[in-house]
């Protein structure tokens, strides 16, 4: 199957009009954000012009607009990953998903029980569940990550006391694909929640959230053409009706008397205060957009790339790539070190050239260690990037060498 | 291309004042959270108020590297007290090129470990990394 993808998608969006140092900006950084097309910044940009008002509040027409299109772009939402208007909240970003389940469910976990991880998870699936379960005495497991970056899931790890397991579908450093439909099914052999961290793969792969059986699953709007300041945590209706909110105040109550209160009906439960309503439209557009595209043909583009760059840099002297060398266990993420350059050289002469890819521990210290490495160099495609994006990096690596030879 | 100038690569391959120091008198580990920068500070000290002899174990890029290379080629025979209060503006007088606010912090990086390792020896606590 050829790309379906055209490289004058590049037209959608408008930062790449812009020049760095001189040079036509290659982004190489959508797994840390994704740039935004014009319709997603016209949808901000007309919401304030012509429907702003709060939400859930007003029986006026602005309010009841601005309601109706928050409202609509949950239910994209649900659509996009196959799940119910009710199973969708909001948050701010794939962290405060997680630490939404880490207050609501980690809380009510005892001394002995056991919450399993993995050590490629990015801080933000780490952090919430290691500090929560410091504070009722849980145990964290985590699944070994062999050298060649898989995941080595061992039987032994899912026991009795296991109540939750918390892994990330895709690696944000080395791409690697997890296999988490084996995962829950482990997991619902012995009874314990699942939690999705689909933060890198939401944007790229098509989600079935009925399909993959799993109980929660959290990603960020930011990193699939949305704007930054929302997030999505996806739950099972059943899970969320008896979960405590983590968040109390306004617009997530029924009714209030001084000394209690009934709560109001999902998802309006878990998103206290006046949420992020443009941010949350405009996700709704972004999904529009991805949609319109086909989450296969991205997926099917991006393999594509996936394979070109990988052939392309292999070939060039003194690259190391991490990961799975099988690619069909990876997703469009290259991990890798150039000679003996600090990653932090690398990205800065190739910013000179207008390339833009991450450099550093990629808030996942624990899979640094793993790999014995202090950092990498990493570039993440998306959509809009294309082989002459890749080309344009492979020979400015050769002025990286030459700066430092 | 302004940011890896002759100089700094020369200190960069061939840092001075490298390695650890049994004896030493101060000693402080610092790191760069983002970047994974890190670097081990020895001072050995004169009546307990020269520097006599200063190592220094860095891990990290070429900037955080050269930096601590050339400020700590400076430091013997100075007072701690002259040190602590050196300025930031010390270090990117040493490195002379452009640097972006993220990368200060990797040139920052030796200096403020060393400050707070004297601080510590001193008794007292560094809070004004922004000086
Ligand atoms: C796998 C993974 N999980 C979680 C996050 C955190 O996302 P956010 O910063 O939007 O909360 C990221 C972002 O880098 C990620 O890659």
């Amino acid at each position: 199957m050829k790309t379906t993808i055209p490289p004058s998608i590049k037209n959608d969006f408008p930062i790449f009009k812009r020049k760095i140092h001189g040079k036509p900006l290659v982004y190489l950084d959508s797994a840390s954000s994704s740039q935004k097309p014009r319709q997603v910044i016209d949808t901000i940009k007309d919401y304030y012009e012509k429907t702003h008002a709060n939400i859930h509040r007003g029986v006026y027409t602005l309010s009841e607009e601005a309601t109706l299109a928050y409202e609509d772009a949950h239910r994209k939402v649900a659509r996009f990953i196959n799940a119910k208007f009710k199973e969708i909240i909001f948050t701010k970003n794939t962290t405060e998903s997680i630490n939404l389940l880490a207050y609501s469910l980690g809380l009510e976990l005892k001394k002995g029980d056991e919450i399993l991880l993995t050590e490629m998870e990015h801080h933000s699936n780490l952090v919430p569940w290691q500090q929560i379960a410091k504070r009722v005495g849980a145990a964290v497991k985590f699944m070994k990550v062999s050298q060649e970056g898989e995941l080595v899931i061992d039987n032994k790890l899912f026991t009795p006391n296991t109540k939750i397991v918390a892994v990330t579908h895709i690696s944000n450093v080395m791409g690697t694909i997890n296999p988490i439909k084996e995962i829950i099914q482990k997991a619902r052999s012995i009874g314990a929640k699942v939690v999705i961290d689909a933060a890198q793969s939401a944007p790229h792969i098509p989600i079935d959230v009925k399909e993959l059986d799993a109980d929660f699953l959290a990603f960020s709007s930011h990193k699939m053409l949305g704007p930054t300041g929302v997030g999505v945590l996806y739950g099972k209706q059943e899970f969320l009706e008896k979960m405590t909110p983590f968040l109390y105040g306004g617009d997530m109550i029924k009714e209030v008397k001084l000394e209690d209160t009934t709560f109001n009906d999902l998802p309006w439960k878990f998103e206290a205060g006046t949420p992020n309503i443009a941010g949350g439209i405009a996700l709704g557009t972004a999904i529009d957009y991805l949609t319109n595209i086909g989450m296969h043909s991205i997926d099917q583009h991006e393999k594509e790339l996936l394979q070109y760059a990988h052939e392309q840099l292999s070939k060039v002297k003194g690259i190391t790539i991490y990961g799975p060398r099988d690619l069909k266990k990876k997703a469009g993420i290259i991990a890798f070190n150039f000679e003996d350059i600090h990653p932090h050289d690398v990205s800065s002469i190739l910013d000179t050239e207008g390339i833009a890819i991450r450099g550093g521990h990629h808030c996942a210290m624990p899979l640094m260690k793993v790999l014995d490495i202090q950092a990498s160099c990493r570039l993440s495609l998306y959509l809009y990037n294309t082989k002459e994006d890749i080309d344009v990096l492979v020979k400015a690596l050769e002025k990286v060498r030459k700066v430092f030879k | 291309m302004d940011m890896y100038m002759e100089e700094i690569l020369e200190h960069y391959k061939h840092p001075r004042n490298r390695g650890t120091m049994a004896d030493a008198d101060i000693t402080f580990s610092d790191s760069n959270p983002l970047c994974g920068d890190e670097v081990d500070v020895y001072l050995k000290l004169d009546n307990k108020k020269t520097i006599a002899e200063v190592k220094t174990e860095a891990k990290g890029c070429a900037i955080s590297q050269a930096a601590a290379s050339m400020l700590t080629d400076t430091l013997r025979g100075k007072s701690l007290e002259e040190v602590r209060q050196l300025k930031n503006q010390f270090v990117f007088d040493l490195l002379q090129i452009h640097l972006s606010p993220i990368r200060v912090k990797c040139a920052l990086l030796a200096l403020i470990a060393i400050k707070k390792g004297i601080y510590q020896y001193l008794g007292t606590t560094f809070t004004d990394e922004n000086n």
